[in-house]
């Protein structure tokens, strides 16, 4: 019986049910608000008063007669506000053609999956404004890597060159990492390291390389920015780090790079690529250098 | 496993016009990479004519010199080379890790450079010896 609310508050009930009956009415009215103006927009669009923006789309599939030899599409679709290219490429898929194929997720630029190559730089769909682009909207799937179906591309190699750098935390430098407690790393080295770490495998840069393009063995921006951000950790032992930079030190490792900035300029995430393979180049050349 | 399509390296250079500073730097880089090294056989072609005697090999100078062609070529000789010079110092500092964040004005600055060396030059070349 305690539990139960005193007679006096009883009141108080009967007002909250005429304050949800009072929100349920704006509720319905700006819903009805919201049908006239949806309404009003489709007169507007079946009038042809909407703008749109022509988007040009690789094609490509191997299973469909007609699709064998690439081309390009081109669809229109009505611009919106703050659309991405991926936000369009969605449109026309959902609208216009499903069989219209392309990798996406998060959209927010930290899962991956849809770097494309956009009126000639590879950039993600989910970050590339309408607005900014150039009309029509080009859109190809990543050069350098082949085409399995429209903007889908065979990341495979890619995949490849970022695990044949151990893209993962070997610890060894400190006896906290032998007792098995954490591992606490010191601001300093922590900025130092916080670029690279922002890498999200989309294979922008690799792309855009164009030494990558053409010798399929060097182990491209992505992978080497991923082994900086490990062979830079102060945690990480030094014969784990003498581990690393002997797969760098390679023919095909740090030496391919020619600066030609192709990867700095693309990365989504603003990694400052060209910086982190030099300094690596320079690492390399200290281990190596011998007076006597 | 279905097929996939290579599209090639076709769209490379085919989209140069879409180049960055980075990307423009490289390929003249190259270019006059090559270029000198080219010009390195003819050079040695030239000096070798030494070997017959003296007044052969100034003949050989004093002949080419006169040719107009050979005088616009060498404008283009000292172009190639100066800017090869100062791009190579503009890698310098990359490769030291300097300035990285204006690699590409550093580009325009050699370009803008070699322009004015060549320009100053061209008096010298095409008026031919002294």
């Amino acid at each position: 019986m305690s539990t139960q609310l005193p007679e006096s508050e009883r009141p108080d009930a009967d007002g909250e049910s005429t304050g949800t009956s009072t929100a349920q009415q704006g509720r319905l009215e700006r819903k009805r608000a919201g049908t006239a103006e949806r309404q009003a927009r489709e007169e507007s669009e079946t009038a042809g008063e909407v703008e749109t923006v022509p988007l040009e789309v690789y094609r490509y599939d191997p299973d469909v007669e007609g699709k064998r030899r690439p081309r390009f599409d081109t669809f229109h679709v009505p611009l919106e506000q703050g659309m991405t290219v991926l936000d369009a490429l969605i449109y026309a898929r959902d609208e216009f053609d499903p069989s219209l194929t392309f990798r996406h997720s998060c959209r927010q630029a930290i899962c991956g999956s849809d770097a494309l190559f956009i009126n000639g730089e590879q950039r993600l769909g989910c970050q590339a404004q309408i607005a900014d682009l150039d009309h029509p909207v080009k859109v190809e799937p990543l050069p350098h890597q082949a085409v399995e179906k429209d903007l889908v591309v065979d990341m495979e190699h890619f995949y490849e060159q970022m695990r044949s750098v151990e893209p993962y935390f070997q610890g060894g430098a400190s006896e906290a990492d032998a007792a098995g407690e954490e591992q606490l790393q010191s601001r300093e080295n922590r900025e130092k390291i916080k670029m690279s770490t922002r890498c999200i495998w989309c294979g922008a840069c690799q792309s855009s390389c164009n030494i990558a393009a053409g010798d399929n063995k060097y182990l491209g921006p992505a992978a080497i920015n991923k082994a900086y951000r490990f062979a830079m950790d102060e945690r990480e032992g030094e014969d784990v780090k003498d581990h690393r930079m002997n797969v760098l030190e390679q023919e095909h490792g740090v030496w391919r790079c020619q600066t030609q900035f192709s990867c700095t300029d693309v990365c989504p995430k603003d990694i400052p690529l060209t910086e982190h393979i030099q300094e690596l180049k320079r690492e390399a050349v200290k281990d190596n250098l011998r007076f006597w | 496993m279905s097929q996939s399509y290579d599209r090639g390296l076709v769209e490379d250079f085919g989209r140069w016009r879409e180049f960055s500073a980075g990307m423009w730097a490289w390929v003249l880089h190259k270019f006059t990479g090559w270029v000198l090294i080219g010009y390195l056989f003819t050079h040695v072609a030239v000096l070798s004519t030494a070997v017959y005697g003296s007044s052969i090999y100034t003949e050989t100078i004093r002949e080419l010199e006169s040719l107009l062609v050979v005088r616009f070529l060498e404008v283009g000789l000292l172009a190639v080379a100066v800017f090869h010079i100062l791009n190579g110092v503009r890698l310098l500092f990359v490769d030291l890790g300097m300035g990285l964040d204006a690699q590409d004005k550093s580009f325009y600055a050699s370009l803008v450079l070699t322009g004015g060396i060549v320009v100053a030059s061209i008096p010298t070349f095409l008026g031919g010896q002294v």
